[in-house]
């Protein structure tokens, strides 16, 4: 593939994500107010994200076989807990990052 | 600017790990497709979306013409569009810098400044900003390492992209602490859990957006003055 055909891949792509990213800054763009419902969604959605990215990031565990994504809920739940009882960021996400590289590497390999 | 560097830094720590790795993975990627590391560089600095560019290299290979890059591109990132929505006003008030924040809107990037808290003293604009730009470093360096060493690594670090999985629990844990009402939380996880059982890894998230968008306006009228700040 030319070097002229890679280039032009990469820049549609880089159109196009940025695209997505842009669009609600052009429907939305401070020269009127914001609707009342986009202001309430905005203020409501990222609680329900984040929970989605959380289920985004274990969206490839295979629930059906061994086994059956103990490793990924285990160290979840360790996060989860470790952070709501010292709320350390760096505590709690390196904590459950080695555990789960421990369990991945050595546990159920 | 320079006060609101070492907080930028210590928020991003997560995303360092999580990015280096990440974008390591696509640059080994990328190169045992048979690309130099210029491309990897050049796909991070002005894609800059993961999955996007994890995309980018099977369609690559496979020769994909420009319609079906960008087809695919736009519904991959589609969920993007919601993230803006959360930041209208913020990034408003950020000048020319605007435009930076609104290109490196990603998941991570998004998640952190949800959860921003500026310490006392520091401009939360400029902290924002060194977020935006730490994280995109973090995932050129990744990516182009990735690129020109390829796949040997010293150590074994499988599993080390946990840190991401980690990042959105913290994220999740602090907004649960800080939130009056958890209806949207649990809305959340319940749309996603289900629109992944329902329509497998591929498919499921902007299924699970919209279903989510649907019902926190269908819930408005109880929501409104719980999640308002």
């Amino acid at each position: 593939m030319s070097g002229a055909r890679v280039f032009a891949m990469i820049a549609v792509a880089a159109l196009c994500t940025f695209a997505t990213r842009v669009a609600p800054f052009l429907l939305f763009n401070g020269k009127k107010p914001i609707p009342p419902i986009v202001r309430y969604l905005g203020e409501a959605l990222p609680p329900a994200v984040i929970a989605l990215l959380v289920v985004y990031c274990v969206k490839s565990v295979n629930w059906l076989a061994a086994p059956h994504g103990a490793p990924e809920l285990l160290c979840i739940a360790v996060t989860a807990l470790l952070h709501a009882w010292k709320r350390n960021n760096l505590l709690s996400i390196g904590a459950g990052t080695a555990l789960y590289m421990f369990l991945v590497q050595a546990v159920f390999v | 600017m320079k006060k609101a560097l070492r907080p930028a830094f210590q928020v991003t720590i997560p995303v360092l790990c999580g990015y280096l790795f990440i974008g390591f993975a696509f640059g080994v990627m990328l190169r045992d497709a048979g690309y130099l590391p210029v491309w990897a560089f050049f796909s991070s600095l002005t894609i800059y979306a993961g999955s996007g560019q994890y995309l980018l290299v099977s369609l690559l290979a496979s020769g994909a013409s420009l319609v079906t890059v960008a087809v695919m591109t736009l519904l991959l990132n589609c969920r993007h569009i919601f993230y803006g929505l959360s930041f209208l006003e913020t990034f408003h008030q950020m000048g020319h810098r605007k435009w930076y924040m609104i290109f490196s809107l990603t998941d991570e990037t998004y998640s952190l400044l949800c959860s921003l808290k500026t310490p006392e003293g520091v401009d939360p604009n400029a902290m924002r900003f060194l977020i935006a730009i730490l994280d995109q470093s973090y995932w050129i360096a990744g990516s182009v390492i990735g690129g020109v060493i390829g796949g040997v690594l010293p150590i074994d670090s499988t599993g080390i992209d946990f840190a991401m999985t980690a990042l959105f629990t913290v994220i999740f844990v602090e907004q649960w602490k800080s939130a009056k009402c958890h209806i949207p939380a649990l809305l959340g996880l319940g749309a996603a859990a289900v629109s992944l059982f329902l329509l497998g890894p591929d498919k499921f998230i902007l299924p699970a957006m919209l279903a989510i968008c649907v019902m926190l306006v269908a819930l408005r009228g109880r929501l409104s003055k719980e999640v308002a700040e």
